[in-house]
């Protein structure tokens, strides 16, 4: 294994270690300043020269949840290690931002790409993503001058910036249309509106029935939740530009909205999707949605995504929305069984198919056949007058 | 105090960590910063905190967090059940000053105003931390950051010693960025078969080993099922402790008991339907 050459300039290891910490930034760890102080405090209370100790060190000190605290020994080793480089197959660059500039979150769905992929994908993330949104070989331009009836066109001739940002537009109505709920019951609160008689009465006992103690209730809001599985498989890449402006609307509507793409497995994006900075939130997406497309494993997903995001993702107020036009490689039955496990933890599963919408559109996938018992409604996604139909439709859930 | 020397301090006291957990508890000793676990229940998290407080000696204060938990709970309260009666009392002999009806008698200490109050430095375990609400997160984060309470009659009171603070969440809600940020940080997954095996041995040293490596292989197994509840460590324990109070030596052997002794690692009848008696046996077939 090849050992990190820092360049000649940098002043041992707090140089180092700030060309870390703009590492971990980089792959979405929220590390500061305070941060690079602080490990290196912590390096000097452990045997720092032992690799394994420094790296539990660090991997104590500055990760914050379960998924930066698995992909930290990754990135540990990739910056230290020099096998990010190695695995990119970048020239060996003397700098060390540049090595950070690199996101390496993805390398592992690369692994299975040909090199050729490989090299288009990293460009990709680099070079800034233009928004305008056009498929290979398609010319979204072309629709603009059939504006009048752009809103009935199936989606997939639709990739310019306007219906992007209208598919956006769509779904951050429908969010805000399901997060509008309040409870009917009261809940005390310190700053309520009403006065709670039952708890100042209860209170006012000890005190010898002096009201004392103002308690107050208010009615809480209890937000739907939502959480968004889309497909990015092969045969929706047409589709996928245009779902994801949607899912992103989703995301961004709200602080707790989930988000995940999947084809023949699962990632969940919805930090990806949140990232403030426009330009490398586009990059980073448009890597995962078209560094493959591949097969599709509908059930395998709704597994991965079961088993390790469903327990904090899911409860009796979450609407889960499943973009995908059904053609999977998966077996129907297992497929029926984890949407019925799916149903079980949730409020409303709800599928959008963007096959739906077409004429003579009969489920006869034997995916979706499989799965129709489960859902609490399979509507079209075809257009954006269907995506904007569904707020009405989502009223009703 | 070295990593390895922490790792062997808990061993003594029946706790088996990883090298990352003892890693963690150790930097937080040093560092003096709180230690945030997270994890699926029944992992040994809390059992982390009370094994420290062994290992120093010292105080255990627990906190634990529910919905709507607040400020009287958690800090201090006013005692004014007697506040009142030395009212009452002293008006005989001509009344009592409010100063002395705002001291430190009439204070009801709540976990957290203890903890900083205790001459040598306890450990202090704020316990299922997503459970509370987020009003009160932002409030334990002045505490934590500065280890000092103000009480408006008395004014503040600063910490005698800094306590060793371990907060414990399972996923109930996100924790907001601050406090992770102001947290060390370790994760604790269930264990490997070696290692609950050794957990096994450190608590019922009794549990004979064809037992003791049956009861971990089976408990493993089913964590691979599909199980609305996986069965934690503390849940194998049980196990291990029913089977072995009934005098269980090989569970191949005897069906009936493992079957009666369900009752402690399956806590859903969804589970008891996904785990019949051919899945187990199936199970106990592959471990035996």
């Amino acid at each position: 294994m090849q050992i990190t050459r820092f360049p000649s300039r940098a002043e041992g290891l707090a140089d180092r270690m700030a060309g870390f910490m703009a590492h971990l930034r980089m792959n979405g760890l929220s590390v500061g300043v305070r941060e690079t102080g602080d490990a290196l405090a912590a390096l000097s209370e452990v045997e720092a020269c032992d690799i394994l100790e420094a790296r539990e060190a660090l991997s104590v000190l500055l990760t914050g949840d379960a998924d930066s605290w698995r992909k930290f020994d990754e990135l540990f080793d990739a910056y230290w290690f020099n096998a990010g480089k190695q695995r990119q197959g970048v020239a060996n660059s003397t700098h060390v931002k540049v090595q950070s500039a690199r996101p390496l979150m993805w390398q592992e769905h690369f692994e299975d790409a040909s090199a050729g992929q490989e090299d288009s994908a990293g460009e990709d993330a680099l070079t800034p993503d233009t928004g305008d949104g056009e498929a290979e070989g398609q010319d979204g331009r072309l629709m603009a001058t059939k504006t009048d009836n752009l809103t009935r066109r199936d989606l997939r001739e639709l990739m310019d910036e306007d219906s992007l940002r209208e598919a956006e537009a769509a779904a951050t109505r429908l969010a805000r249309a399901m997060r509008d709920r309040r409870s009917r019951r009261s809940k005390q609160a310190l700053r309520g509106r009403e006065l709670d008689m039952r708890r100042i009465q209860r209170a006012s006992l000890a005190r010898g029935g002096e009201p004392l103690e103002l308690h107050r209730k208010a009615r809480p809001p209890r937000p739907l939740q939502i959480v968004a599985l889309c497909d990015v498989s092969g045969s929706m890449t047409v589709y996928s530009r245009v779902f994801l402006a949607f899912l992103k609307g989703l995301v961004n509507s709200d602080t707790r909205t989930d988000a995940y793409l999947f084809h023949t497995r699962l990632m969940r994006v919805t930090d990806a999707m949140r990232d403030h900075d426009t330009l490398r939130a586009a990059g980073r997406l448009s890597l995962m949605a078209e560094g493959f497309g591949g097969g599709t494993d509908i059930a395998g997903s709704l597994e991965t995504f079961l088993n390790s995001y469903g327990a904090k993702a899911l409860n009796g107020r979450t609407v889960v929305i499943i973009l995908s036009d059904g053609y999977c490689t998966s077996d129907a039955t297992v497929l029926g069984d984890q949407l019925a496990r799916l149903k079980k933890r949730s409020r409303r599963v709800v599928w959008l198919n963007p096959l739906k919408g077409w004429q003579d559109y009969a489920p006869v996938a034997a995916a979706i056949r499989a799965a129709e018992p489960h859902l609490d409604a399979h509507l079209p996604a075809n257009t954006l007058q269907a995506l904007a139909a569904l707020e009405q439709e989502f009223a009703k859930l | 105090m070295g990593v390895s020397e922490v790792q062997s301090a808990l061993a003594e006291e029946g706790y088996v960590a990883g090298g990352r957990l003892s890693m963690a508890l150790h930097l937080a000793n040093t560092l003096g910063r709180p230690l945030l676990l997270e994890g699926p229940a029944g992992v040994g998290k809390t059992e982390v905190a009370k094994a420290m407080a062994a290992i120093h000696d010292t105080k255990l204060i627990r906190l634990q967090c529910y919905e709507g938990l607040d400020a009287s709970h958690a800090i201090y309260e006013w005692n004014y059940q007697r506040q009142l009666l030395a009212i009452r009392a002293s008006e005989a002999q001509g009344g009592t000053s409010e100063a002395a009806l705002f001291s430190e008698d009439y204070l009801l200490k709540r976990p957290l105003l203890e903890a900083i109050r205790q001459d040598q430095p306890p450990v202090l375990l704020i316990d299922e931390i997503d459970r509370a609400d987020e009003e009160f997160e932002a409030y334990l984060l002045e505490i934590l950051s500065d280890f000092q309470i103000t009480i408006p009659e008395m004014g503040t009171i600063t910490a005698a010693s800094r306590p060793m603070v371990i907060l414990t969440a399972n996923g109930t809600r996100e924790l907001s960025d601050a406090l992770r940020r102001r947290c060390l940080y370790a994760y604790v997954d269930y264990p490997d078969r070696e290692t609950e095996l050794a957990i096994l041995r450190a608590r019922m040293p009794a549990v004979e080993g064809l037992l003791a490596r049956q009861i971990v292989g089976v408990v493993q197994a089913l964590r691979r099922e599909e199980l609305e509840k996986s069965p934690g460590i503390a849940e194998m324990l049980d196990w291990a402790a029913a089977l072995s109070g009934l005098g269980v030596n090989d569970i191949a052997q005897s069906p009936e008991a493992v079957q009666s002794t369900l009752v402690c690692l399956l806590k859903t009848a969804a589970d008891y339907d996904a785990a019949p008696r051919e899945v187990m046996d199936r199970l106990i077939g592959k471990v035996a």
